[in-house]
């Protein structure tokens, strides 16, 4: 699996040094595109792992639609062209990051990160078979039979904001 | 070997020409190649190289093929004759023209942002080439069979947004700013009722990938759903930028809109990218709703021509929408993406996932297969339904129009008088 480990680290190198040119460049315009770069890697990873709709998913969402709304947002704020301004905002900063540095590694460590093969009983191989023919088809069973109550919940949430929206922005 | 590129003739031929061996005997009948054994990655990646140079080519001449036959066209539609100089009826002219652009100073302004605005014309161009790899041109002629091919058109294509915000920006100038505001403002409302869209097509073929939508289409899915095939067909011409929906390049308002700066060679590339744009679009037009390379005869042998056909055919269309509307106002255009393609595009999936259910799940004996017979039942539902809503949402969002009251009384037409006659 020569192959995959050239992409896969190829992948990971660009990614992480977009990553750090987001947090570290001045030109905030080039830090939201180098984002948009991050994203992209990010879709690779999923490509890699054979989750192509995943992929494609992160792709048409975070690259072609948050990170349009996140340039939209730069644009409209004062003093753009002088580059990403100081303020003081750095502590709050910090502790968000940390927070969610510790949500990350909490996950990381409570993950089984075995290969779905590997698994005992009827969890290991024929899985495999089913889960990675149409992957598209195995998300539908979990999100419409496990996982209804969470999918009926994100689509009343994404309602109240699109109302929300609607009112904040209606004419009076 | 990736399971994609096995059944490409393309790919087939070139690598078992180059690399057959006993090794994959299964692919080329065990016939020895041109390479010694143990050299099967070099025929791999020389007949993977042989099909992308085939399709990247056939996009950029396909795309010359169209500047003549849009010039041309356009010129019979509005009474001229059209370019009809270099070569017989001026099919040379796309050379003179694209001599010309390499010919010129290719210039960047100086207080442009040298790193994006180069890299602009180049992901134009990669995001078009990048969806033509899932579009089966005929019967196992494709680079990819992607089983998530409807949604990586749309996705790959939504890279495009990016790239004409990066242009807007990158150009330090007022007009190239103002077509990217307005084209960003107008493709995130159109990408919605493109992707639904889709939805009833894919809930018929019970697949997104693009080979299996053709293979379902015993009958062409334009009857079938009708609704979906003009939302696409609208959606995915504003996705082009091409008039009704040419606000972002409005040449009579804003200069060129987004590529004002661009000269030489890379505007000649985002002029190739958006008129082989067309020609991708055509050919999924063709694809999901018009049955691709099946024909009603020998679509085995003849597919690619009834491709090429129906590519055709649409191509056509988009010209003469081009030739036909005026511009719209860019109030005119978000209202009829939210207003009017958005809630047809809702009642679409409804009624699709009801027959669907019914005909599919409810009635068949295999679940999943719905027949030749109750797919001409649900055309004979849609078209009506398509009609009736078509009528009802366009009633809703027909413009009031409302003739200002004269400002300044003083300025009123002078009355024509009998001693001026």
């Amino acid at each position: 699996m020569l192959f995959q480990d050239v992409i896969f680290w190829l992948l990971a190198a660009v990614g992480v040094a977009a990553a750090l040119g987001v947090v570290l460049l001045r030109d905030i315009f080039r830090a939201a595109l180098l984002l948009v770069v991050v994203f992209l890697t990010i879709a690779g990873h999923f490509f890699l792992l054979a989750a192509e709709f995943v992929g494609v998913v992160q792709v048409l969402i975070y690259a072609g639609a948050i990170s349009i709304l996140i340039i939209f947002a730069l644009m409209l704020t004062q003093n753009v062209q002088q580059g990403n301004l100081p303020n003081r905002l750095q502590i709050p900063a910090v502790m968000i990051s940390v927070l969610l540095l510790t949500v990350l590694a909490a996950v990381f460590m409570d993950t089984d990160w075995r290969l779905l093969s590997d698994l005992p009983g009827p969890l290991g191989a024929g899985l495999v078979d089913v889960a990675f023919r149409d992957t598209t088809f195995s998300l539908a069973k979990l999100l419409l039979e496990s996982y209804a109550l969470a999918f009926a919940a994100a689509a009343v949430l994404l309602l109240a904001s699109i109302i929300g929206a609607l009112s904040l922005v209606r004419e009076r | 070997m990736g399971p994609f590129l096995r059944d490409n003739v393309v790919f087939r031929e070139v690598y078992c020409w180059l690399g057959g061996s006993e090794s994959n005997a299964g692919l080329c009948g065990g016939a020895d190649g041109l390479l010694p054994a143990g050299f099967e990655w070099a025929a791999y990646f020389a007949a993977g190289f042989a099909i992308i140079l085939i399709l990247v080519n056939g996009a950029l001449l396909g795309a010359a093929a169209f500047v003549w036959a849009e010039r041309r066209l356009l010129a019979r539609f509005q009474s001229r004759r059209g370019p009809n100089r270099w070569g017989p009826w001026g099919v040379l002219q796309p050379i003179a023209d694209l001599l010309k652009l390499l010919i010129k100073e290719d210039i960047i302004p100086h207080a442009a942002d040298r790193v994006a605005f180069t890299l602009v014309p180049i992901i134009m161009l990669m995001a078009l080439l990048l969806s033509l790899a899932v579009l089966p041109f005929a019967k196992s002629a494709y680079l990819v069979n992607l089983n998530i091919g409807v949604l990586y058109i749309v996705a790959v294509s939504s890279i495009t947004t990016i790239a004409i915000f990066m242009a807007g920006w990158s150009s330090a100038n007022k007009y190239a700013m103002f077509g990217a505001m307005r084209g960003v403002a107008m493709l995130i409302s159109y990408e919605i009722p493109l992707v639904l869209s889709l939805v009833g097509v894919v809930l018929i073929a019970g697949s997104m990938s693009l080979v299996s939508v053709v293979e379902a289409q015993t009958i062409p899915f334009i009857i079938v759903q009708p609704l979906g095939a003009l939302i696409f067909m609208l959606g995915i011409s504003a996705e082009l930028n091409r008039t009704p929906f040419d606000i972002l390049e409005a040449e009579s308002e804003i200069i060129a809109g987004y590529h004002t700066e661009y000269s030489g060679i890379k505007f000649a590339l985002i002029q190739a990218a958006e008129m082989a744009g067309v020609l991708a679009a055509s050919g999924f037009l063709a694809t999901l709703f018009l049955g691709g390379w099946s024909g009603p005869f020998l679509s085995g042998q003849l597919g690619a021509l009834w491709f090429l056909a129906k590519l055709g055919f649409f191509v056509f269309l988009f010209i003469w929408i081009r030739a036909t509307f005026p511009r719209l106002r860019i109030d005119q255009i978000m209202a009829f993406a939210w207003k009017f393609l958005l809630p047809l595009a809702l009642i679409n999936i409804a009624v699709t996932a009801v027959q669907v259910y019914f005909f599919g799940f409810y009635q068949a004996e295999v679940p999943g297969e719905i027949t030749r017979g109750e797919l001409l039942i649900m055309a004979a539902i849609n078209i009506p339904l398509a009609l009736v809503s078509i009528a009802a949402f366009g009633r809703v969002t027909r413009e009031k129009i409302r003739v200002p009251a004269p400002r300044f009384e003083g300025l009123a037409p002078i009355p024509r008088t009998a001693e001026v006659d």
